[in-house]
């Protein structure tokens, strides 16, 4: 009796195991299909048209998203004036002046609004500064693309910005150096590449956001001259023409879609290649 | 350097009678950080008197009627949120529902099972897929996750389960269930990568008891790690579960956005956040603009209630750790 139940305790044991092995295979299996299909669907609609040209009316296959392209970096670059200045100064203040009352409420401020989802910024900003100033614009869209970047990364710049050895902020004061110069020149550049990747990853996340989009950029078929006006971005399109009932334009949804994807990866991996031989350093 | 020349100016020895170096430019450089440190708190503050003040004309004219009616019709000029209400919490749970024990089973084999080779490509893997764009996720539901359910799954579901009367059909895929699955996918990186936290804080101590006792691998699992771990695999979930009440472009593209109050699993919805994602490039003003900002206001008090619940259970975690330890 008493050895079947150890072996009965054993089998349910392996069972569970087993059970724990499938349940990664089944989590990580989605990312594999979806870079699968992209890579075989998306690649085979991929050309130089892609990157090149502007989209075709319908009913012309042919064409690319050009555009949209350039319309997403203008869109980030737009959002990195806001979040990046913002984020990394809040974040210095975090991590080199704050008391620990302030630290709490920003922290908690930042970790709600990084869980507010991105339509609300969109419809915010639709309020905000398109219906009363601007209309759609380029603008209202890199604002609320900068909005959802500054909790990102001033959590980032703190968590970095600790990271850096007390030893190091005693030894500039002792030689007499002001707090200030301390921050930018010692503990800033000694954290600098961290910072950087954290500003990276943020880009990579709002290269990716439709959502806020809907509401500030609307999209636009041709070039953007002037950023007070309506601009298109990747995300857009590819919502747009995943969406629609035309096989030529789905086929340059794949292909777009492949594209973003690989520009977000690509930032994600480059940033863990680089963390990866920081980190240590750091945390020393 | 500062105090150096600018004591050699006044001839004073260095330090006295002098203020310190570099005083006013720490002031104002504090004062800067402080500014934009505040922004975080002002943008909250804005973010929610912004959604208050659009939707004061539906809040004062629908009152408390505006969550228990199923209307919505521009045309009449009546609205009502149950739908979406609805829509988006029988999404959100069925994605809980479906992403929790598979993160919680991911997240135990790479803090206890698996060999030291596999779990950092594992991790990375997990978080590579936390990082797809919704909207790319959205393309592949369209084409493939969709085609395939209503092909595969459904007509098996109906056939066997059809007798449920939240399960009819016929479907075209472009439902609530589809919907669901694809934010289960969306939120497994960010329930399993918290859960892997969760367990790992769990001190070796207690597993090391739990053996020393002949317990099983499962049994320490069990009686070590996740009994110790409960409020912060319930902090886990609720994060997921924010995440997925307001996920917007890949639910928008698959659940078929109907305004009408949804029989079925299989049959389309809408969510709060797709039907506001929906209304864009309308020519919106008063009542329904109004309306519009109240389901954002809805959406932003949930997503808020459950994001602050899941800190203070995984905040507990955290301040837990150094005594464990």
């Amino acid at each position: 009796m008493n050895r079947w139940y150890h072996h009965w305790r054993k089998i349910k044991s392996s069972c569970v195991s087993a059970l724990c092995l499938l349940c990664a295979l089944v989590v990580i299996a989605p990312l594999a299909l979806v870079l699968f299909n992209l890579l075989q669907k998306g690649a085979s609609s991929l050309d130089l048209h892609f990157f090149t040209q502007l989209s075709k009316p319908v009913g012309e296959t042919g064409g690319g998203m050009a555009n949209a392209i350039v319309g997403s970096a203008t869109l980030v670059g737009l959002a990195g004036l806001i979040g990046v200045p913002v984020g990394v100064l809040g974040g210095i203040y975090l991590s080199e002046f704050g008391s620990p009352r302030m630290n709490w409420a920003v922290r908690f401020a930042a970790d709600i609004l990084n869980g507010t989802p991105s339509i609300v910024w969109g419809i915010v900003v639709y309020a905000l500064v398109v219906l009363p100033i601007t209309g759609y614009s380029a603008y209202a869209a890199g604002l609320a693309l900068g909005f959802i970047m500054i909790p990102l990364i001033i959590r980032t710049t703190e968590e970095m910005l600790v990271l850096v050895p007390n030893s190091y902020r005693e030894a500039a004061f002792a030689l007499g150096i002001p707090h200030w110069k301390i921050v930018l020149n010692i503990v800033l550049k000694t954290a600098g590449k961290a910072i950087i990747t954290g500003v990276l990853l943020a880009a990579a996340r709002v290269a990716g956001e439709t959502a806020p989009l809907l509401f500030t950029a609307l999209g636009n078929d041709y070039w953007n001259h002037n950023l007070s006006q309506p601009i298109e971005a990747l995300p857009h399109k590819i919502f747009i023409y995943a969406s629609s009932p035309f096989a030529d334009w789905n086929r340059q949804a794949w292909a777009g879609a492949l594209v973003l994807l690989l520009f977000v990866l690509a930032l994600n991996i480059a940033v863990r290649l680089v963390t990866r031989g920081r980190a240590p350093h750091l945390a020393r | 350097m500062n105090s150096v020349a600018v004591s050699g100016k006044t001839g004073s020895p260095a330090g006295i009678g002098l203020a310190p170096p570099g005083k006013a430019g720490d002031k104002v450089f504090r004062l800067l950080t402080w500014l934009m440190a505040m922004m975080v708190l002002v943008l909250l503050a804005l973010v929610g008197w912004t959604l208050c003040k659009g939707s004061a004309l539906s809040l004062t004219r629908f009152g408390w009627n505006f969550f228990v009616h199923s209307d919505w019709d521009p045309v009449n000029g009546d609205f009502g949120a149950l739908t979406f209400i609805y829509g988006t919490f029988v999404s959100s749970l069925i994605a809980l529902l479906i992403a929790l024990p598979l993160s919680l089973g991911t997240a135990v084999y790479l803090t206890e099972l698996a060999p030291g080779w596999v779990r950092q490509p594992a991790v990375s893997m997990i978080e590579m897929l936390a990082a797809v764009p919704s909207v790319v996720l959205g393309v592949w539901g369209i084409f493939v996750m969709v085609p395939w359910l209503r092909d595969g799954p459904y007509p098996l579901l109906l056939k066997y389960f059809g007798f449920l009367p939240f399960l009819r059909g016929p479907t075209t895929g472009f439902c609530i269930l589809s919907a669901s699955v694809l934010v289960a996918i969306m939120i497994l990186p960010i329930i399993t990568s918290i859960a892997r936290e969760v367990f790992r804080a769990v001190p070796d101590s207690q597993r090391e008891a739990a053996f020393a006792l002949g317990a099983t691998r499962w049994e320490v699992t069990r009686l070590a790690v996740l009994r110790y771990s409960v409020r912060g695999i319930f902090g886990a979930a609720m994060l997921g579960l924010g995440r997925a009440l307001g996920e917007t472009m890949a639910v928008m593209m698959i659940i078929g956005n109907s305004d009408k109050t949804p029989g079925s699993l299989l049959s389309p919805g809408n969510t709060l956040a797709s039907k506001i994602a929906n209304e864009y490039a309308e020519t919106l003003n008063g009542l329904p603009l109004s309306a519009l900002f109240e389901l954002g206001l809805m959406l932003l008090l949930v997503t808020v209630v459950t994001n602050i619940l899941a800190h203070l259970l995984i905040g507990a975690i955290g301040a837990r750790q150094p005594r464990g330890a």
